[in-house]
């Protein structure tokens, strides 16, 4: 037997151990996590009709096109097939109005993966989640069209669909009560806002395809229960201790909490893993941050939402979290 | 219920291979390579010349020093050559060729009959020395220098290392199933030389019938035998105190700093056989595995036998492999030639074939997390890599705790990314070394 036994090699690899991995890699999450907001991005093109449609695949084609581009120019490897690009551009898309005119979305597409991703030096490298500098751009540029909320009536046409304003708008200028008299009564606003048949900005309506995809994340291991369970608990505790008019603790948390872009920003924005404290209790300390700021601009601020801001605000800190905030070392203790 | 560490992670253990095959002895070899070291400290020198006749277990090579360990002949014959040879850990190193006569035959006096009960700790402490013992695990550190903590250092506890925690490895195992009396003195006999009362077997849960048989083997002795939970790095020393006595060695510090010392498999065996039969270290079992093996086995090799000759025991390949390594393939390390000897801290060849091995490319760390919470010794192991692709060997040292990394490798398995943490740390902490050097 050991006569006839092969013993050819070809050339053999050398390299340092480990000589094995995991089978995770940075395109099956980023292709994971775009697969869960799949069903509220199709909610939104139900809800908006085409133009939500329209802004999606402007957001995405430009993201991954400016991608291509720019790593083209700079003669780096192109990388859009590992998802984060399409991410980016799904992400941006999902947070602005659907029926916004189709050159906004372009440039807020360019600004987040030319800007933010970009500049900094691409992928793993960027301090502001890309999709939200792509959305506080055209804020700041477009503050009128990036407020002017579609009738969510696209497909679904029901008779008593609520109008262009979204609830914190109108918790905002006009009050709680007339809050609750705009959807019909108490149930019916948190049926509402929990299926996410309300205005909005395009994928942020829908609490519960938002919610399941974020659980099936934290299933599978791509973020950390931790970092949304902060941020929305801070949220509801602010809310509800200051929120109301009637004194300490008469605010509506479940308001809150299903309103704006919390339950998308939580999920999906404020586990932006690139962008936030590397440890699981520096996350924490961004999450309550995050949900703290975000309460702040919802009570006190200008704008009716602060989700954006709040994260984009507590990125810049991340840094600073990671400097201070460390794993214990082995043997270090007692 | 188990017990475990922080961090880690859970490879697929790939032990199918050979985890139910007996093991075999190897029949001598033609000619056999050894390397003038094999352990941790200070080179032997040969005492051998060129055309000599040799003895198994014939004394070939030592020195003076003291942390170090001798070099004995693996079989009978005639020394052909001492020149540089290819080595699996040090890349060159001199080695003494012996060509067998085919007699196979012992140096005078061997093997004996010794009763360790007998004998003083300090005597059982020089035969294990005069043995050529050293850490199986591949460490190759000399055991009698393990042995001999300084006096301020109290040992109290006494561990037997059998989590065999790296993937594809059975040897342990196997030896553990196959010789548990001779395992048992092994520990005895170590426990007497520390004097310690203590004796602890640290065992993966994933060897139950190791643990069965372990646990009557020790009936009696005061031994006792622990589960431990399936994870890796699971055997590495400072996790494996954790968990057996609640202890952390401090940071810079050793096993004896918290009163332990821990031994492997192999070498509580090879204990055993220096002192009851005065056989030095010649032989050891060795897994040779992988999808690129025609037929997995694990052998007892004599020391200096080829990685090729021993592959061809196995039936060859079944399949080109694309990496071959000394040891498992966490911390393993990968060979550019079939031609390195099998030396004492060769607990296993594992030949892995390209779907084996493929490790996909490098990216960007994009911050997941992951290895901060897969390292066992609460490291933040993607700035260690960052700041080793940045050249910035100092900052990893003095801020991000680099010299705390025992390279155990979970972060890199983990990593989405694909980065090569290890590498970096190892360059950072050789940079240092240099610089510290050149001061």
């Amino acid at each position: 037997m050991s006569a006839e036994s092969k013993l050819e090699i070809g050339t053999l690899a050398v390299s340092t151990s480990p000589h094995i991995r995991c089978d995770e890699s940075i395109a099956k999450i980023m292709w994971t996590v775009n697969a869960v907001l799949v069903p509220a991005a199709l909610f939104s093109i139900y809800q908006f009709g085409l133009p939500a449609l329209r802004t999606l695949v402007i957001c995405i084609a430009v993201s991954m096109a400016t991608e291509y581009f720019i790593q083209k120019w700079q003669d780096k490897p192109i990388t859009i097939n590992d998802g984060s690009a399409f991410l980016t551009g799904l992400l941006l898309a999902m947070n602005i109005p659907a029926t916004i005119p189709w050159y906004i979305p372009v440039v807020g597409s360019i600004a987040a993966i030319g800007i933010a991703k970009h500049t900094m030096g691409g992928l793993g490298y960027n301090i502001f989640n890309p999709a939200l500098i792509g959305r506080a751009f055209l804020l700041a540029s477009w503050p009128i069209a990036m407020t002017t909320w579609p009738t969510p009536a696209g497909w679904a046409s029901k008779v008593d669909a609520v109008t262009a304003a979204t609830p914190l708008g109108i918790l905002k200028l006009q009050g709680y009560d007339a809050l609750v008299k705009f959807f019909g009564d108490k149930s019916d606003m948190y049926l509402s806002l929990f299926i996410g048949t309300r205005g909005g900005s395009a994928g942020e309506t829908s609490a519960v395809l938002l919610l399941l995809g974020g659980l099936y994340l934290i299933y599978r291991g791509y973020i950390n229960w931790q970092i949304p369970v902060c941020m929305i608990g801070t949220v509801g505790i602010i809310t509800w201790a200051f929120g109301g008019n009637g004194g300490l603790f008469t605010g509506d948390p479940l308001l809150n909490i299903l309103s704006g872009g919390l339950i998308l920003g939580a999920f999906f924005m404020a586990t932006d893993m690139v962008t936030i404290p590397i440890t699981i209790k520096g996350q924490i300390i961004f999450a309550v941050g995050a949900g703290a700021l975000t309460s702040l601009i919802r009570l006190i601020g200008g704008y009716p939402e602060g989700v954006c801001y709040a994260i984009l605000l507590m990125n810049c800190v991340t840094p600073l979290i990671d400097r201070l905030v460390r794993p214990v070392k082995f043997g270090a203790r007692r | 219920m188990t017990i475990s560490f922080r961090g880690g992670v859970h490879p697929n253990d790939c032990k199918g291979y050979s985890a139910g095959k007996a093991i075999e002895t190897a029949p001598v070899p033609a000619k056999v390579i050894i390397p003038t070291r094999q352990h941790i400290g200070a080179p032997c020198s040969p005492v051998v010349k060129v055309g000599d006749l040799v003895k198994k277990g014939q004394v070939i090579a030592e020195t003076q020093a003291f942390v170090s360990s001798p070099i004995h002949a693996s079989i009978s014959g005639k020394v052909v050559e001492i020149a540089d040879y290819p080595h699996p850990v040090f890349g060159t190193c001199m080695a003494i060729v012996i060509e067998s006569d085919g007699n196979d035959e012992w140096v005078e006096g061997l093997p004996l009959q010794r009763d360790w009960k007998a004998i003083e700790p300090a005597d059982l402490k020089e035969m294990i020395r005069q043995a050529g013992t050293v850490g199986m695990g591949g460490a190759t550190f000399p055991t009698h220098v393990k042995m001999s903590p300084p006096p301020e250092k109290k040992i109290h506890t006494f561990i037997l290392n059998a989590a065999e925690c790296e993937p594809y490895l059975t040897a342990d195992h196997r030896v553990l199933l196959e010789m548990p009396e001779t395992v048992v003195a092994g520990c005895l006999i170590t426990m007497k030389v520390l004097g310690v009362a203590k004796g602890v077997i640290g065992i993966e849960e994933n060897k139950p019938d190791a643990i069965e048989v372990l646990r009557k083997a020790t009936a009696g002795t005061g031994i006792e035998v622990v589960p431990l939970k399936t994870k890796y790095p699971q055997g590495a020393e400072k996790t494996l105190i954790r968990v057996i006595t609640g202890q952390e060695v401090p940071s810079g510090g050793l096993p004896m700093d918290v009163g332990v010392v821990v031994q492997n498999v192999g070498t509580v065996v090879a204990i055993s056989n220096a002192v009851e039969k005065g056989i030095p270290l010649i032989e050891r079992v060795t897994t040779v595995t992988g999808g690129a093996v025609a037929e997995p086995k694990n052998l007892r090799l004599r020391i200096g036998t080829t990685f090729g000759q021993a592959i061809e025991l196995c039936g060859g390949f079944k399949e080109t492999p694309v990496k071959i390594i000394m040891g498992g393939p966490m911390m393993g390390m990968a060979q550019r030639t079939m031609d390195v000897p099998i030396i004492k801290g060769t607990s296993g060849i594992l030949c892995l074939t390209a779907a084996e091995a493929d490790i996909g490319p490098e990216r960007p760390c994009i911050r997941c997390g992951r290895c901060v919470e897969a390292c066992p010794m609460g490291l933040i192991p993607s700035m260690l890599s960052i700041l080793g692709e940045r050249n910035e060997f100092q900052v990893a040292k003095e801020e991000y705790d680099l010299l705390d990394c025992v390279e155990c490798g979970s972060c890199v398995y983990t990593c989405p990314a694909k980065r090569n943490i290890v590498h970096y740390v190892k360059l950072c902490k050789a940079q240092n070394a240099a610089m510290a050097a050149k001061k």
